[in-house]
């Protein structure tokens, strides 16, 4: 029996930045979109953590709420929004995608082979939604730095 | 006896082949089951505008080291025998024109997420089982061939075959496993070349084993595990797209589709 050497690629298989060279931007997106998927559980788990505060009084509670008013504090909070604004709208294009609209039709295929599920529209989309998680996340530094 | 008519037999004779390009390959060896090394060994082959990677493999091995595994047959894109990753990207060698490339040196490895037998061969099995899984072929408890109820064929009109056709372009070379990010990290992952089938047949409309075969894939590491990253349809070497299979095959599952 032949040792599974190669079997899986692993972690390098979603991390490396060469795939996304070669595999374009719907691979980046994928990646974003379980990175921030990840990363706001994290968020959710030290946010529930955080307000739980609540409960040891008001002293406490002020002094958790300080973490963040910090500049460390106010960039973590400029990378949740960043991370919520693409998810959601990631999100969303998946959603529509998966009940099968947007990724063109079935038909017969000729040479040479264009993927149709691989389209303007959904380029378009991945790039909105960054744009936009750009845009929230400047906002955000914005009102937070004021 | 078929004879060569003489016109073309003396054109072909004085056809001179001289290659004026070289190219580098750069050839991934490993042998599992000797021992764990791994590394790239290097040859120079002379090449033409029509020269494929198969070629220059084949070259290699004629001329150079016999000793290289690669594993083919049809070299016309048919058999799905010649995957591999070359120049970082899953394709068939057979398939893919080095004068295509744009490089001096083409870099030609086993494709990811494959166990390697040696070289550039890999184990196929895990594909091939989950395809079979899927239940590759129309199930229907009636006969084509029924003289009793006068059924000769099961008629489909050009749309219906539309609906399916592209997916029954697929070869089984195990190019979108290997490029599918899921596949990387799991091992149990059922694979968008076994969902792509599945819709195939599930689309078909003489086919009635859609209940069948959305049981299979409606499990944890069936189809939900796919999240749209789409890399298996941009290395698909015959326009079967799997990544929009998949995602027509959810309409089944969500109720969209009937
Ligand atoms: S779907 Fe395309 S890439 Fe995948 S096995 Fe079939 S032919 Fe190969
Ligand atoms: S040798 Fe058959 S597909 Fe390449």
């Amino acid at each position: 029996m032949e040792r599974e050497t190669g079997a899986r690629e692993g972690l390098k298989g979603w991390l490396n930045p060469g795939k996304i060279g070669k595999f374009g931007i719907e691979r980046l997106a994928w990646l974003l979109m379980r990175l921030t998927g990840l990363g706001l559980l994290a968020y959710f788990i030290g946010h529930i953590y955080e307000t739980s505060h609540i409960l040891d009084g008001k002293a406490v509670w002020d002094k958790s709420l300080e973490m963040t008013q910090t500049t460390e504090g106010h960039l973590f909070l400029a990378l949740v929004i960043g991370m919520c604004v693409f998810h959601t709208g990631n999100g969303i294009r998946l959603m529509i995608a998966q009940m099968g609209y947007g990724i063109g039709k079935t038909e017969r295929p000729d040479y040479p082979y264009k993927p149709q599920s691989i389209n303007m529209k959904g380029k378009a989309c991945i790039y909105a939604t960054l744009g936009m998680a750009a845009l929230a996340m400047w906002y955000g530094m914005a009102v937070m730095f004021a | 006896m078929a004879t060569i008519h003489p016109k073309l037999s003396e054109e072909l004779s004085q056809t001179v082949v001289s290659s004026t390009k070289s190219v580098k390959l750069k050839i991934k060896r490993s042998n599992p089951n000797v021992n764990s090394e791994q590394k790239f060994d290097d040859f120079v082959v002379p090449i033409e505008k029509w020269t494929t990677v198969l070629d220059a493999l084949l070259d290699v091995k004629s001329h150079l080291d016999h000793s290289v595994g690669v594993r083919y047959s049809c070299r016309q894109a048919s058999c799905g025998s010649c995957g591999m990753k070359i120049n970082g990207k899953p394709a068939l060698a057979c398939f893919t024109k080095i004068s295509e490339l744009n490089s001096d040196s083409i870099t030609v490895e086993p494709m990811d997420n494959y166990p390697v037998v040696r070289d550039l061969a890999v184990n196929m099995d895990r594909m091939i089982s989950n395809h079979k899984k899927v239940m590759p072929y129309v199930i229907r408890e009636d006969s084509e061939i029924d003289a009793e109820s006068g059924i000769r064929e099961f008629l489909q009109s050009p749309e219906n075959v539309d609906k399916y056709i592209q997916f029954s372009s697929c070869i089984k070379c195990g190019l979108c496993n290997s490029a599918c990010p899921t596949m990387a990290m799991d091992k149990t992952f059922v694979g968008p070349q076994a969902l792509a089938q599945a819709y195939r047949y599930i689309a078909d409309s003489r086919d009635k084993g859609k209940n069948k075969r959305l049981k299979v894939i409606d499990e944890s590491h069936g189809i939900w595990r796919c999240h749209f990253a789409g890399s298996c349809s941009q290395v698909c070497p015959k326009g079967v797209d799997p990544a929009m299979g998949i995602q027509l095959l959810r309409g089944y599952l969500l109720g969209i589709r009937d």
